[in-house]
C-alpha cells in the first residue's frame, strides 16, 4: 500500500504508469475472487460495504426487494420501503415468515447477513438460498462481518449470487469494499461516468485502498477465528458471573467468534457506554447516528426484547485482543453494575482492536 | 471576573465531577469553560431534543444539527469529554406535544418551563448523578444565594437577561444539585469570557425564544400536531357582535392586539379564547385589562414558607412584562390568586405568574384564568 501510495498511476490510463497500476488492481482482484470463490470478473470494487450493498440491491429493477429485519443500516435506508423479513427471538430469519413473503411479494431479490454486526448471530444462508432461489429470486448476503471470521465465506459455499464485504473488517484499510456477483449477472450501475469496473461503478479506482485490501488478505491467519472464539468464551463467562441480571442477545444462535452483545436489565446503555468511557476505557458508540446520539438497537427490538433493546453494550474482540484485556473488560463492566458513584476512579483503557459499543 | 470568586460562589468540592448542560450556544459553553478553567471534573453532555424535520412534518433533515456540532467543537478546544444524549422521544412527549395541545385548548403555553421542569431538572439531573456529578451547570441567567437556613433562587444580574421567571418551578431537591455560574455576569462579561477562552462560539447569535420552533412560526408546529388549532373561527366584541374571522387559535394569545384582521375605531385586545366554539373575544383597552391571575396551585421555591410571603410581592404575568406590584390571596382550597395593583393586559391562561420580593424567586404558579 505504501509503495502503491509512492508512486500512483491511474490504472484506467494506457501509459506506463497506468499499466503498472492496472496490474495492482487486477492482482487484488484475481486474489479476492479467489478468496470468495468467484470469477475476477464478477468483482467490483467500491468505497466499502454500503456502497456495494447499494449496488446490490438494485440488481433487480423494477422488482420488489425483501430485506431481514436485523440487516445493517446500509441496506434498510436503501431501500426504505423494502418489506422487512422478521427474526425470531434467537435473531435467526423466520422461515415461515419469508414463505409467506416470497408467495406475496414475488421479489425480484432478496438481501440477508451473513452474521450479525450487533450479536454476531449467523444466519443459515444456504438453507434461505434454496427458499429464495426456488420462489424465482436472487439472494444478496452482506457479508462484511464475516470475512475472515468464518470459513466459507464463498458464494458457492452460501449458495447466493451477490456478496457484499469491506476491507477494514480484516484489518484493510477504511473506504474500500467489494461486491462479488455470480459470473453473468448484470448489475446496472449506481454510479455512472468513466466506465470502470467493468461499466458496473464508475469513478478512478482508490489503488492504495485496494492494494491495501489486498494484503490485508494475505495476511489473514486462519487459526484467529478459534482464538477468538476462545476469548469470547471467556469474556461472555466473565461477564455472566459478575453480572447476575444480565444475558447474551442471540445466544441460542450460531454466532460469529467476535462480537458479543450484553444485554443489562433497567441500565440505558447510553449512560453506560458514558459511564465506561469516563472510567477511562476506550468506547465506540455503535448505533450511532451522525450527531454522536446513541439510539436503541433496531436488531434487539427485531428480536423482541423491546425496551431493553436501549440496553445492550456490544463487545467486538479484535486481533490484538489478549486474554489479560479481555478480563479488564469484564471486571469493568461488571463495574458498572454498583451504586453510582462507587466505579473504580481510573480503569486503565483498553488496548487497539477492542471496543466496547453500544 | 475573577474566576476564583466564581469557584467560591459555586459551593462545590475543589476538582468535583460537575456535568454542565452544553446547548452549543454561548452562555452554557462559557460555563463549561469557566467550570473547567476553576479545575472541576467537567463533563458536557448535549441533550438531543428534537429535530426540526419533525417538529414540523417536514421531511429531510438531519438530527445532527448546528448546534450540537459547536457543542462538541468547545468541548474540544477545552479538552474536556461531550456526549449527547437522546431526550428527543421524552421532549415531543413532555413538551412539544403539551405546548401543541395548550394552543389548541386556549392556552398560551411556556415549553421552556415544562423542558427545565421534567426535562433538564429531571432526566438530565438524574444522569448526571448516575455519572457521578455533584452537580449539573445550567448557562441560566440566574442566581443561587445560600442563606443560613435555606437556599434561594433569585433573579439574574443582567436584568436584561434574567430567566428566573422560567425557573419557578424548581423544587429544592433540584436546587441542591444545581449551579448557575452565570448568575452574577451580564451577558457582555459571557462573551468577554468565550473571547477570553478561544470558544468557536464567542460570536454566535442569540437563539430563538422556542427552540424547537424554527423561524419563530409557532403556529405552523402547533397546526402539524394539532390540526383543529388551525380552523378558523369568529371574532367578536364584548357586545357579541361578529367583527371578523380568525385563521386558528395556534396564532392567538390574550393580549395581542396585531394581526387580527379586524378593523375598528379603536385599538382592539384579545380578551378571551373560547376553544370549544373557536371564538375569541376582543375589546378595547380599558375593558381588555384585568385585576388578577388565579393559579393553580403556588409552588414555592427555596422553602419560602406559606406564612412567609410578604404582604406585597412583585408579579410577573408574562416573560417580557416587568414584574408589576400585586397581594397574594389564597382560599381553603388552596387556590391563589394574585391581585395587581394596577390592572394588566394580556393575563393569558397556561402562562406562569411568578412572584418576587426584590431580587429573589418566591414561586409561582400556572394562570387559569384572569379575573377583572
Amino acid at each position: 500500500m505504501a509503495q502503491v501510495l509512492a508512486g500512483v498511476g491511474n490504472p484506467s490510463s494506457v501509459h506506463g504508469e497506468g499499466r503498472a497500476a492496472r496490474r495492482i488492481l487486477e492482482d487484488a482482484r484475481t486474489l479476492l475472487a479467489g478468496m470468495l470463490g468467484t470469477d475476477p470478473d464478477g468483482i467490483t470494487f467500491t468505497s466499502g460495504g454500503t456502497e456495494a450493498n447499494d449496488l446490490a440491491l438494485g440488481a433487480a429493477p423494477g422488482r420488489p426487494v425483501l430485506v431481514g429485519a436485523t440487516e445493517h443500516a446500509s441496506v434498510l435506508e436503501a431501500v426504505p420501503d423494502a418489506p422487512r423479513i422478521p427474526v425470531g427471538p434467537d435473531g435467526l430469519i423466520d422461515m415461515a415468515a419469508l414463505a409467506g413473503l416470497l408467495a406475496e411479494h414475488r421479489p425480484g431479490l432478496v438481501s440477508v447477513m451473513l452474521v450479525n454486526n450487533e450479536t454476531g448471530v449467523v444466519q443459515d444462508i444456504q438453507r434461505l438460498a434454496v427458499e429464495v432461489h426456488a420462489a424465482g429470486a436472487l439472494l444478496h448476503v452482506d457479508a462484511v462481518q464475516a470475512l475472515g471470521k468464518l470459513p466459507g465465506v464463498t458464494l458457492a459455499a452460501l449458495g447466493c449470487d451477490l456478496l457484499t464485504v469491506s476491507a477494514h473488517k480484516i484489518g484493510g484499510p477504511q473506504g474500500v469494499g467489494a461486491l462479488s456477483a455470480r459470473p453473468g449477472l448484470l448489475l446496472p450501475a449506481r454510479l455512472r461516468g468513466g466506465g470502470q469496473e467493468g461499466r458496473r461503478r464508475a469513478g478512478t479506482h482508490n489503488l492504495p485502498g485496494i492494494a491495501g485490501f489486498a494484503q490485508a488478505i494475505r495476511l489473514l491467519d486462519s487459526a484467529e477465528p478459534e482464538r477468538l472464539l476462545g476469548l469470547r468464551r471467556r469474556l461472555e463467562a466473565r461477564l455472566l458471573a459478575g453480572l447476575p441480571d444480565a444475558a447474551i442477545a442471540g445466544a441460542a444462535a450460531p454466532r460469529a467468534p467476535h462480537i458479543t452483545a450484553l444485554v443489562l436489565l433497567g441500565r440505558p446503555a447510553e449512560l453506560q457506554v458514558i459511564r465506561l468511557d469516563l472510567a477511562g476505557i476506550a468506547v465506540s458508540a455503535g448505533a450511532a447516528c451522525s450527531s454522536g446520539k446513541v439510539q436503541a438497537s433496531h436488531v434487539l427490538q427485531a428480536m423482541g426484547l423491546g425496551p431493553l433493546a436501549g440496553c445492550a453494550l456490544r463487545l467486538s474482540l479484535g486481533w490484538s485482543s489478549t486474554e489479560a484485556e479481555v478480563d479488564r473488560a469484564a471486571d469493568a463492566i461488571s463495574g458498572l453494575h454498583r451504586p453510582a458513584g462507587t466505579l473504580p476512579a481510573m480503569a486503565p483503557p483498553l488496548p487497539n482492536g477492542m471496543t466496547v459499543a453500544t | 471576573m475573577n474566576p476564583d470568586h466564581l469557584l467560591a460562589d459555586l459551593d462545590l468540592p475543589a476538582g468535583a465531577r460537575v456535568v454542565v448542560a452544553m446547548s452549543g450556544g454561548v452562555d452554557s459553553s462559557v460555563c463549561a469553560g469557566l467550570l473547567a478553567e476553576a479545575g472541576f471534573d467537567v463533563v458536557g453532555i448535549t441533550m438531543q431534543l428534537y429535530d426540526h424535520g419533525q417538529a414540523t412534518g417536514r421531511a429531510g433533515s438531519c438530527c445532527a444539527g448546528r448546534d450540537i456540532r459547536d457543542a462538541r467543537a468547545v468541548a474540544d478546544r477545552l479538552g474536556i469529554p461531550h456526549f449527547v444524549l437522546d431526550y428527543e422521544e421524552r421532549f415531543r412527549r413532555q413538551v412539544i406535544d403539551e405546548f401543541a395541545a395548550g394552543y389548541a385548548a386556549g392556552r398560551t403555553p411556556i415549553p421552556c418551563v415544562r423542558c427545565n421542569e421534567r426535562i433538564k431538572f429531571g432526566d438530565l439531573l438524574e444522569s448526571a448523578q448516575e455519572l457521578g456529578a455533584a452537580a449539573l451547570v445550567t448557562g441560566h441567567y440566574v442566581r443561587r444565594l445560600r442563606t443560613l437556613e435555606r437556599t434561594e433562587l433569585h433573579r439574574g444580574r443582567d436584568s436584561a437577561k434574567d430567566q428566573s421567571y422560567f425557573l419557578f418551578a424548581t423544587t429544592d431537591r433540584q436546587l441542591a444539585r444545581l449551579r448557575f455560574p452565570l448568575g452574577g455576569l451580564t451577558k457582555a462579561e459571557t462573551r468577554a469570557h468565550a473571547q477570553r477562552l478561544g470558544l468557536p462560539v464567542a460570536e454566535k447569535a442569540e437563539s430563538q425564544d422556542i427552540c424547537f420552533v424554527p423561524d419563530g412560526d409557532h403556529a405552523s408546529v402547533v397546526t402539524a400536531l394539532r390540526p383543529e388549532a388551525g380552523q378558523s373561527g369568529e371574532i367578536v366584541d364584548d357586545a357579541g357582535r361578529v367583527l371578523g374571522r380568525h385563521k386558528g387559535l395556534a396564532g392567538i394569545t390574550v393580549g395581542q392586539r396585531r394581526g387580527l384582521g379586524v378593523a375598528a375605531p379603536e385599538r382592539m385586545y384579545v380578551t378571551e379564547i373560547d376553544p370549544v366554539s373557536r371564538r375569541v373575544t376582543i375589546a378595547p383597552k380599558a375593558r381588555a385589562r384585568m385585576r388578577s391571575a388565579l393559579l393553580d396551585r403556588l409552588h414555592l421555591v427555596g422553602a419560602a414558607a406559606a406564612g412567609e410571603l410578604p404582604g406585597e410581592v412583585m408579579a410577573k404575568h408574562r416573560y417580557n412584562e416587568p414584574a408589576q406590584p400585586a397581594t397574594v390571596q389564597r382560599d381553603e382550597a388552596g387556590r391563589v390568586e394574585v391581585v395587581f395593583r394596577e390592572p394588566q393586559l394580556g393575563i393569558a391562561r397556561g402562562q406562569a405568574c411568578v412572584l418576587y420580593d426584590g431580587s429573589r424567586l418566591l414561586g409561582g404558579g400556572w394562570i387559569e384564568r384572569a379575573a377583572a
